[in-house]
């Protein structure tokens, strides 16, 4: 038994306060005030906040395939650092996911972990292979165990192929989360088209290449009935077409990244490639309109896009240097420092949307403090100043533009199903 | 030329963005002194003897090479020219990797040339050796817009306040970028023109004017700059055919009549004769094409010279 004493509960999906929380086993035995139970291991939370264990809806595995990027065990590690208890895995693993066998492997490997990993939640592909042409099979791979489908790292070009994968997926109550980047018109892109692609002579890849997908795929949902789940929102109209279908009351829900809310493309004028994402960075502008539609509720989740790479990798030029950054370890601090320090959204609403709104979407019975819940908790000291370091990231690969930056909000104790897999 | 007062403090020379309207005129000032050592019977000054230049080169580029390869002699520094191109790339080797090889050799100075943007900036980072961008991709080629300059200030007497207009395709134009931080620093008035599809976005934010009719662009012009059109743009559909590039945007004797009447017609080459010039306006009265090679050593002995010949050994 472990019994959470004094901390500050922020909890959305349920009582909030100054409460203990018990845990029994596995499972959340009781939330309230001054609870005694003398036969339990007491952590004293006085002074931090408890929080529902986050849910990362987006991020990358680098196991089966690249285990020298990151082992599932690192991931996990990376994830509870950063106060993650569960992760959704995105199928661009070697195999990827669009088989009930790479599923099955993740989640073997995942139970091989003597410590104890984070909970994994295999995202499966939509097509076979990622290629966009044939569907997957879709029903073996919801029955081992997929929670959602998705080809990301590509969009699913032909609108046919999406739309057949939209109606079959209904079946199985899977959203579709979707990588949304028109391939033609985002070609040979490697950052956000703008001024400063337009002086660094770099290929770009325009806002628009991701507004024409977010808005056809919108138009599939609405057509279809099916579930549409936006990945990495990262521009202006993104947020503007999401706002207008769900003001249509379309099944659909969307995403942000700490990265798209918090950095310009003006970093890759001295083009270091730990900025190089997909999407990649965009303008002021477009931050100012993902910040306002997190507020307002037009983006439903924050999820980190973690994405290892070697330093040999990213020790390139930045056409030829792979995509993506990790994030899983800096994602809390920097929300609590540059979002809801800046005012733009309260705590309460920033771990609403690592918690009960990706267990919503998801469909997981997840994300709240609640008797007969899985014990999954987080404790974080809101007020921890420390500087993110190589050090700090729990795989070999330190890819993070965010290297040097001084954060406030630490994670002290991440517990899953009533195990504490990490203290700091 | 050692009587400048003013130091040149980079280790390298990157691109024009990041240089100020001094650093640009004490090159060109600099260069003068060298254009002159170009015409003596004997060309070589003993400024960098000892020194080592190696020219890196990951394009295909012989007049680039060779003009820098002549004024690091005639400077009478050491030079080795290391060619990567596609056929004998060292397979697997990274750019910081040759980088840190080419380093271990004490070399002064490296002039590179790389088909991506940003190499140059790659391997500045890891080298103590100077570094002389002849060429990041479609990003900056600095030595070629201060021979631009020169060549402009040495005719014109100045450079503000003219009108300078760059044709073609500046989309992808490190020749175009670099000319237009250099010639706006510069005081002149800069005017772009090409198809839509190859003004990159955003264009009027480097403070030129854009245009696209040649006929609207050239009125006044006192300088007229072509760009070499790589031909494969057109399966790119950035424009339907060489044929109507030639009929919209070659620069013909027809078109130069808008001009003024002392227009100076430039081209970095090498040049599609009958594409984006006509032949009689590369051979005409206007042209200065051949005198931008020439001035390019000039140039370029500046370069090497202000980054090597001033630092303490
Ligand atoms: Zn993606």
């Amino acid at each position: 038994m472990i019994l959470i004493k004094n901390g500050r509960v922020v909890n959305p999906g349920g009582k909030e306060g100054k409460l203990d929380i018990l845990i029994k086993d596995d499972k959340i035995a009781a939330v309230g005030k001054n609870i005694r139970e003398k036969n339990a291991r007491v952590i004293d939370a006085k002074g931090k906040t408890v929080a529902p264990g986050l849910i990362d809806m987006h991020c990358h595995l680098r196991e089966p395939g690249r285990e020298d990027e990151e082992t599932i065990a690192q991931t996990s590690l990376a994830a509870l650092k950063g106060g993650f208890t569960s992760i959704c895995c995105m199928p661009n693993t070697n195999p990827p996911i669009d088989s009930p066998g790479t599923v099955k492997y993740i989640l073997e490997k995942a139970k091989e972990n003597r410590g104890g990993t984070v909970r994994i939640f295999p995202v499966g592909a939509i097509t076979k292979g990622r290629k966009g042409e044939e569907l997957a099979e879709i029903s073996e791979l919801k029955d081992a165990g997929v929670v959602a489908l998705s080809d990301d790292g590509d969009s699913v070009m032909n609108a046919l192929v999406m739309r057949r994968a939209f109606e079959y997926a209904k079946m199985f109550s899977l959203p579709i989360m979707s990588h949304c980047q028109d391939k033609q018109l985002s070609r040979n892109g490697v950052m956000n088209e703008g001024y400063n692609s337009t002086v660094l002579g770099i290929t770009g890849m325009p806002a628009e290449a991701e507004e024409v997908i977010v808005y056809r795929d919108i138009s599939l949902a609405a057509m279809t009935g099916g579930a549409l789940h936006i990945s990495h929102s990262s521009t202006r109209g993104t947020v503007e077409i999401l706002k207008q279908a769900k003001r249509k009351k379309v099944n659909v829900s969307a995403e942000v990244t700490p990265h798209h809310l918090i950095l310009t493309d003006d970093l890759v004028r001295g083009f270091d490639t730990s900025t190089k994402v997909n999407p990649p960075l965009r303008t002021r502008d477009d931050i100012s309109a993902l910040r306002k539609g997190l507020r307002d509720g037009t983006i439903d989740a924050i999820a980190t896009d973690h994405a290892p790479h070697s330093q040999e990798e990213k020790d390139d030029d930045y056409r030829s240097a792979p995509f993506g950054m990790v994030g899983l370890e800096t994602c809390l601090a920097l929300i609590l420092t540059e979002i809801v320090g800046e005012g733009v959204i309260t705590l309460k609403s920033a771990v609403a949307k690592m918690t009960v709104n990706p267990a919503r979407i998801l469909g997981l019975k997840k994300g709240v403090i609640a008797p007969d819940q899985d014990a999954d908790v987080v404790i974080f000291d809101t007020g921890a100043e420390w500087t993110i370091a190589p050090a700090d990231f729990a795989g070999p690969c330190k890819n993070s533009p965010f290297i040097g930056r001084t954060v406030r909000g630490r994670v002290v104790t991440t517990i899953v199903g009533g195990r504490v897999l990490y203290s700091l | 030329m050692n009587s400048k007062k003013i130091v040149f403090k980079r280790k390298d020379l990157l691109g024009i963005e990041e240089l100020s309207r001094e650093e640009i005129e004490l090159i060109l000032d600099t260069a003068r002194g060298f254009k002159e050592v170009s015409i003596r019977p004997i060309k070589k000054v003993p400024a960098l003897r000892g020194k080592t230049v190696v020219n890196l080169f990951y394009e295909p580029s012989t007049r680039t090479r060779i003009s820098f390869e002549l004024a690091s002699k005639r400077l009478s520094a050491d030079v080795i020219n290391i060619a990567s191109s596609a056929s004998s790339v060292v397979k697997g080797e990274s750019l910081t990797d040759t980088a840190r090889n080419i380093q271990a050799m004490e070399v002064d100075a490296v002039v590179v040339r790389h088909p991506v943007e940003g190499a140059a900036f790659l391997l500045s980072r890891v080298l103590k050796a100077s570094l002389v961008n002849a060429g990041d991709g479609s990003h900056e080629h600095p030595t070629q817009a201060l021979l631009d300059m020169f060549t402009i200030r040495e005719k014109k007497k100045k450079i503000e306040g003219l009108n300078v207009v760059i044709i073609g395709d500046i989309l992808h134009s490190r020749v175009a970028r670099s000319n237009i931080w250099g010639l706006t620093k510069m005081g002149a008035v800069v005017k772009v023109v090409g198809p839509p599809t190859l003004i990159p976005p955003r264009a009027q934010d480097l403070k030129v004017q854009v245009f696209y009719r040649p006929e609207e662009a050239f009125i006044d012009a006192d300088v007229i700059m072509g760009l070499r059109i790589q031909l494969e743009r057109q399966t790119s559909n950035f424009f339907p055919s060489i044929h109507e590039y030639v009929k919209d945007f070659c620069i013909t004797p027809e078109r130069l009549k808008l001009a003024k009447s002392d227009c100076l017609v430039m081209h970095p080459g090498p040049i599609n004769r009958g594409i984006e010039i006509s032949s009689s306006v590369a051979d005409g009265a206007c042209s200065v094409i051949l005198e931008q090679v020439t001035n390019g050593i000039a140039v370029r002995m500046a370069v090497l010279y202000l980054l090597l010949a001033q630092k303490q050994i």
